[in-house]
């Protein structure tokens, strides 16, 4: 493995990042499975790093989900996302911050489509004029949200307290990245780091002290895929597609998992507990299953914020033992608390904890 | 006073033209941009059908070339080119103005960069390697891994930036097949113990004695040839080549684990020809070649008046195509120069 190829490669696809000035438009699923990561990016960027981000009340769901399960015409998805751009245009802001995966890719489908296609920019301008009265502008920057965290890598490895760096052993954690299909596949120029060779996550790990992991089964599906999942009777599709990737990771032994779309989130970590239901299949060391965090809930980890403020809770597969690893104190009588105290009920069979 | 024609490029075709000029009495300037002529025979060992080595054909060329009065200039390139009424200027890097009566371009072609196929991790893996580095192997007698190992199943895919609108060639480079067939019997040659697996979209064997060449590596050398183009490379935990490929003629797909990948890169136009192109006004085509007004009766001509192609800035050659391609360009120059000296008297 040469990394100076690599290196030639991510010169290739270096974007570019908007520095302050955010309209960040959140995820539908994100806040439910993750609920501390957008909350996080937010307290991170406003109040650590100092820049301003503005949340619109009016931001709606972008109808991705909807779109990819073909229930969504496309010039409606369009119009949607253009009144994105109309309550962008009114709050005075020109760079878009965009937490899902799934709505980066229609973000930037929509807007090459425009590109390619002037008429459809001019047929939306009249679907959201007459439907809203409401106008837009094209965003002079469009970035997702683990771009923003790319960039700023640095400075969080400036501030930080806890490195990617098993304590015991002194040696970096081997941290495996999966990036979103539709964050570059589809326009790699829109990717820091292109599509085959991403550097987005791997950009903070390095920053942060670990090892990337390139394993062969690196660029396939977590196993969502919309139509793997959203149809059940493709479900098992959707499981054997995990088992796939997590089996082809194992050999390398991955202390953490890191994610950039909502959908892999969430299926590598869940798939993992189903496997180890189905089959009593275990992709970690020790029988242990393999933490799969956010980006913004690795960036809380390594600033030192409290694991169950950063919502780690609520993941399938629990993260103690990458706590552990990287040395970072908790209290575990504290993980189904409520910020004043009250105990909630503590879930059964929990994986790893 | 003799007419004096100045050549760009000493490969294959600057240097045939060049010798074949120089024969008919013209004088002759070769313009190389290497510090020594021939091109990309310099770089490959044997040569297809017939596997005789590369350097007996530019022993052919420098027999034609070396001491015949003409004059090479290497190391250097052409910063511009102007028209002066009948005659070109023509201003080296050396800072040296050349003055002719006609211009050949023959510029040759560049090798597809294979690191722009980023799937199959050219630069990045230690054992994917070109057709150009196999050659090198082949040279020095000695087919090994990174490591230093002896491999034992190789694969070679086709097409590599040939055929691809993913990376704008949508032409057929012509000769990657018949490179790959012959690579793949060299391989076995060399290493009797290995296994050797060409990756291929159809087999393109126009050319005299290919299929011959296929056939024999087949039935006597064992090489399996499986259809469908390879979609990605890994490396795995032990430090193996793990590919996916389709083999369309089963009908399924395919994951196979290799010792070392061979990607058979295409031809592209030239650098130093897009440099000649822009500079000079010359004509390329939707392939980014250079185009003639006529490809039928003109091919070696350009879309100005008295400078002439030859070669494989037009289009992927083999040397025998190549050859007779720089002999018409004689033809046509030597028929341009006596038209201008009919006209000055």
């Amino acid at each position: 493995m040469n990394i100076e190829g690599k290196k030639r490669i991510w010169s290739d696809y270096q974007k570019e990042i908007a520095d302050d000035h955010f309209f960040y438009v959140r995820s539908c699923i994100r806040q439910s499975f993750f609920p501390g990561s957008e909350q996080f990016f937010l307290h991170l960027l406003r109040n650590i790093l100092g820049k301003d981000v503005y949340e619109n009340p009016g931001h709606t769901t972008c109808t991705g989900i909807g779109y990819h399960s073909d229930i969504v015409p496309s010039a409606t998805i369009m119009t949607v996302i253009a009144r994105h751009f109309a309550l962008m245009k009114e709050s005075g802001y020109k760079n878009i911050a965009i937490s899902c995966v799934t709505s980066f890719g229609l973000y930037t489908e929509i807007l090459e489509t425009w590109k390619h296609f002037p008429e459809e920019l001019e047929k939306t301008r009249d679907y959201l004029f007459r439907a809203t009265g409401r106008e837009f502008d094209i965003p002079e920057n469009v970035a997702h949200s683990s771009d923003i965290i790319y960039k700023f890598r640095n400075e969080i490895a400036q501030k930080a307290k806890n490195f990617l760096i098993n304590k015991s052993t002194g040696e970096p954690l081997n941290i495996v990245e999966h990036i979103g299909c539709h964050y570059a596949k589809m326009f790699p120029k829109t990717g820091v780091g292109g599509a085959e060779f991403p550097n987005v996550l791997g950009g903070m790990v390095d920053a942060w002290g670990g090892t990337i992991i390139d394993y062969p089964e690196r660029r396939h599906c977590c196993g969502f895929g919309f139509r793997q999942y959203l149809v059940q009777a493709n479900r098992g599709y959707s499981v054997s597609n995990t088992a796939k990737k997590f089996s082809s990771m194992k050999p390398y032994k991955p202390d953490l998992v890191l994610t950039n779309c909502p959908g892999c989130n969430m299926f590598m970590d869940k798939w993992q507990y189903t496997i180890r239901e189905m089959e009593g299949t275990s992709f970690g060391q020790n029988g242990e299953s393999i933490p799969v965090l956010t980006y913004e809930e690795l960036a809380g980890l390594v600033l030192g914020h409290n694991p169950w403020d950063l919502g780690l809770q609520y993941h399938m597969v629990q993260s103690e033992p990458l706590l552990r690893k990287m040395g970072i104190e908790f209290d575990a009588t504290d993980k189904y608390k409520t910020k004043d105290g009250k105990q909630m009920p503590i879930p059964e069979n929990l994986i790893n904890a | 006073m003799k007419k004096h024609v100045v050549v760009i490029g000493g490969g294959v075709a600057g240097l045939e033209v060049a010798g074949q000029l120089a024969k008919a009495g013209i004088e002759v300037s070769v313009i190389e941009k290497e510090s020594k002529t021939g091109g990309h025979l310099n770089k490959w060992y044997k040569l297809f059908p017939d596997r005789r080595k590369s350097s007996e054909v530019k022993d052919y060329l420098d027999g034609i070339t070396l001491n015949k009065g003409i004059i090479i200039h290497t190391n250097t390139t052409i910063e511009r080119l102007n028209r002066n009424r009948s005659q070109y200027s023509i201003f080296t890097s050396k800072g040296k103005e050349l003055v002719a009566d006609a211009v050949i371009v023959a510029t040759g072609f560049d090798l597809f960069k294979s690191a722009r196929k980023e799937e199959y991790g050219y630069g990045i893996y230690d054992n994917v390697i070109t057709s150009a580095d196999l050659e090198e192997m082949f040279r020095s007698d000695e087919i090994v891994l990174s490591n230093g190992v002896v491999p034992e199943i190789i694969g070679i895919v086709h097409c590599v930036g040939s055929r691809d609108e993913k990376v704008g060639n949508f032409y057929c480079s012509k000769l990657c097949c018949v490179t790959a067939v012959k690579q793949a019997i060299e391989i076995r040659e060399q290493l009797p113990e290995s296994k050797v697996f060409c990756f291929y979209l159809d087999m393109r064997m126009g050319g005299a004695f290919y299929e011959e060449l296929y056939r024999e590596a087949q039935e006597k050398w064992g090489v399996n040839f499986i259809r469908g183009k390879v979609s990605e490379a890994s490396e795995t935990v032990d430090n193996k080549l793990l590919i996916k490929v389709e083999d369309t003629l089963a009908g399924r797909p395919l994951k196979m684990k290799l010792d070392m990948l061979v990607l058979m890169a295409g031809m592209e136009m030239s650098e130093g020809g897009r440099h000649i192109a822009g500079i000079g006004g010359l004509k390329t085509g939707e392939n980014r070649f250079f185009s003639s007004p006529d490809n039928h009766t003109g091919s070696n001509k350009s879309n100005i008046d008295g400078i002439f192609y030859a070669g494989t800035c037009t289009a992927p050659m083999n040397i025998t195509e190549t050859i007779s391609h720089a002999r018409a360009a004689v033809i046509e120059v030597t028929s341009f120069l006596t038209s201008m000296k009919n006209q000055d008297e």
